[in-house]
C-alpha cells in the first residue's frame, strides 16, 4: 500500500473529501475496512473525527455483521474495502436479505485500468455480478465530479429506504498504482 | 486420529444459558447460529434475542457493531466453538475496538454439533482461550463448572472491558427448540425494545 501512497499524498484528496462528507453529513458513526490506497484519505480523516469510529477487520465479511449489529443498536455504518474483498463477504451477505438491514459500502476497484497484477483480475471481473447475485444493487463511478452525487443518493436509498447499495469506485479514478519507487 | 487429545466439558448447555440469563435479564443477546441459538430460546423468548440462522462466524462481530451503537447496554454473545472458529480472526477486530461492554461466551462442545458431531478444532487441540488471548483480549478464561455463570454475569453487567469465556459443556444432544426464522421480524422487534424505528 505505502508504494500508492506516496503519488496519491502530493495529490489532492478532493473526491475523497467528498466522500467523507456524504458520509459525516449523513450520520454515519461507523467505518469498517480493510485498508486500500484509494480509501487511505477517508480512513484517516475518519479516525481524525471523534464522532466517528473506524474499525479496522481482517477480512471483509466482518464488515458486514458488524453493519448488521450497528443497525440493531441505532448506528448507521459503511464498509470500505477493495474489489478483491468482496469475494470475502459472500455468505455473510446473506444475513442482509434475510433480515433486510440496510447495508452500504464503497468498493475500490483493481483488475481493470492499468493493472500492473493478473491476479486482480479474476474478482475484479465478478465483483458487480457476485453483488447482485446477492441482492445488493450495485452503482459505478468513473469521474470525480460525480462522485459526491452517487454517494449521497446511495446514502439515502441505504438509510432512508432500506436498500443494500454498494458503490464501484472505478480503478481509472484512483489512478496508477506506482509499483516501483522512483 | 488416536492423538485427538481428550476432551470432556461436563457442564449441562441449556441449564447454564438459562442461569446466565436469569443473571442479566437487561443485555442484549446475539447467539450464533445452530445449538447456542436453541439455548437461548429455550431460556425464554425475549425481544431483545437477535437470533441468528446463519452468517456462521459473524455472532461476535455483530455483538461488536451493536456494542459500539449502544455504549451504555450490556451486549452477550452466546455462541458455539465451530461458530467462533469460522471468526477467530474477529476477535483482534474486537480487541482493537475495545468495546468495554461486550462479552463473548462460547458454548464449547468440542464438536459440530449440528452436523453430526464431528470433531472440531477446538477437541483437536485448538486453545480458543489462548486464541483470545493472544488477541489481546486479557480477560479471556476457561469456564468448567456450572457455578461460575456468576463470574461471567458479573463481567456482563460490569461494562468494565471486553470479556470472553470458554465455557466446556457436555457433548450430547439436546432436543432442538426452534425461535422464529423470520429475520425481518426479530430485527425490527429487537429494535422496536430499544426505542428505534422498525426498519
Amino acid at each position: 500500500m505505502s508504494t500508492q501512497a506516496a503519488p496519491n499524498d502530493s495529490q489532492t484528496h478532493a473526491w475523497q473529501d467528498d466522500i467523507f462528507d456524504v458520509l459525516k453529513k449523513g450520520g454515519i458513526k461507523q467505518v469498517s475496512y480493510v485498508p486500500d490506497a484509494g480509501h487511505a484519505h477517508v480512513i484517516r480523516r475518519v479516525h481524525a473525527d471523534p464522532d466517528m469510529r473506524g474499525i479496522v477487520l481482517t477480512t471483509e465479511e466482518e464488515g458486514v455483521a458488524i453493519a448488521a449489529g450497528a443497525w440493531l443498536g441505532g448506528d448507521r455504518h459503511a464498509l470500505l474495502m477493495q474489489s478483491s474483498g468482496v469475494g470475502n463477504c459472500i455468505n455473510m451477505m446473506s444475513l442482509l436479505d434475510s433480515c433486510r438491514f440496510p447495508f452500504l459500502t464503497l468498493v475500490t476497484m483493481r483488475g481493470e485500468y492499468a493493472e500492473f497484477n493478473p491476479w486482480q483480475g479474476p474478482m475484479s471481473r465478478a465483483t458487480k455480478g457476485v453483488m447482485e447475485a446477492m441482492g445488493i444493487t450495485v452503482y459505478r463511478v468513473s469521474k470525480a465530479d460525480e462522485v459526491e452525487d452517487v454517494v449521497s443518493a446511495a446514502l439515502d436509498s441505504v438509510f432512508e429506504a432500506g436498500d443494500r447499495v454498494a458503490i464501484l469506485l472505478s480503478q481509472s479514478l484512483i489512478g496508477r498504482k506506482k509499483w516501483v519507487r522512483d | 486420529m488416536s492423538n485427538i487429545p481428550a476432551f470432556s466439558g461436563t457442564i449441562e448447555r441449556r441449564a447454564f444459558v438459562k442461569e446466565l440469563l436469569s443473571l442479566c435479564p437487561d443485555a442484549l443477546v446475539v447467539p450464533g447460529l445452530g445449538s447456542s441459538n436453541y439455548d437461548i430460546y429455550a431460556a425464554g423468548d425475549r425481544d431483545l434475542n437477535f437470533y441468528m440462522w446463519g452468517a456462521m462466524g459473524g455472532a461476535a462481530l455483530i455483538g461488536l457493531g451493536l456494542a459500539l451503537a449502544q455504549p451504555n447496554k450490556s451486549v452477550l454473545v452466546i455462541t458455539g466453538d465451530g461458530e467462533q472458529l469460522m471468526g477467530m480472526g474477529g476477535l483482534a477486530t474486537i480487541n482493537a475496538q475495545q468495546p468495554k461492554n461486550l462479552t463473548i461466551v462460547v458454548l464449547d462442545n468440542g464438536h459440530f454439533g449440528e452436523t453430526g458431531m464431528q470433531h472440531s478444532h477446538s477437541s483437536l487441540g485448538t486453545d480458543l482461550t489462548a486464541v483470545a488471548k493472544g488477541c489481546g483480549i486479557s480477560n479471556s478464561f476457561k469456564v468448567r463448572e456450572a457455578s461460575e455463570a456468576k463470574t461471567i454475569a458479573q463481567n456482563v453487567v460490569a461494562r468494565a472491558g471486553v470479556s470472553f469465556a470458554q465455557v466446556y459443556v457436555k457433548a450430547d444432544d439436546v432436543p432442538r427448540a426452534f425461535p422464529s426464522r423470520d429475520g425481518v421480524h426479530i430485527k425490527n422487534r429487537f429494535r422496536k425494545a430499544l426505542g428505534l424505528a422498525q426498519m
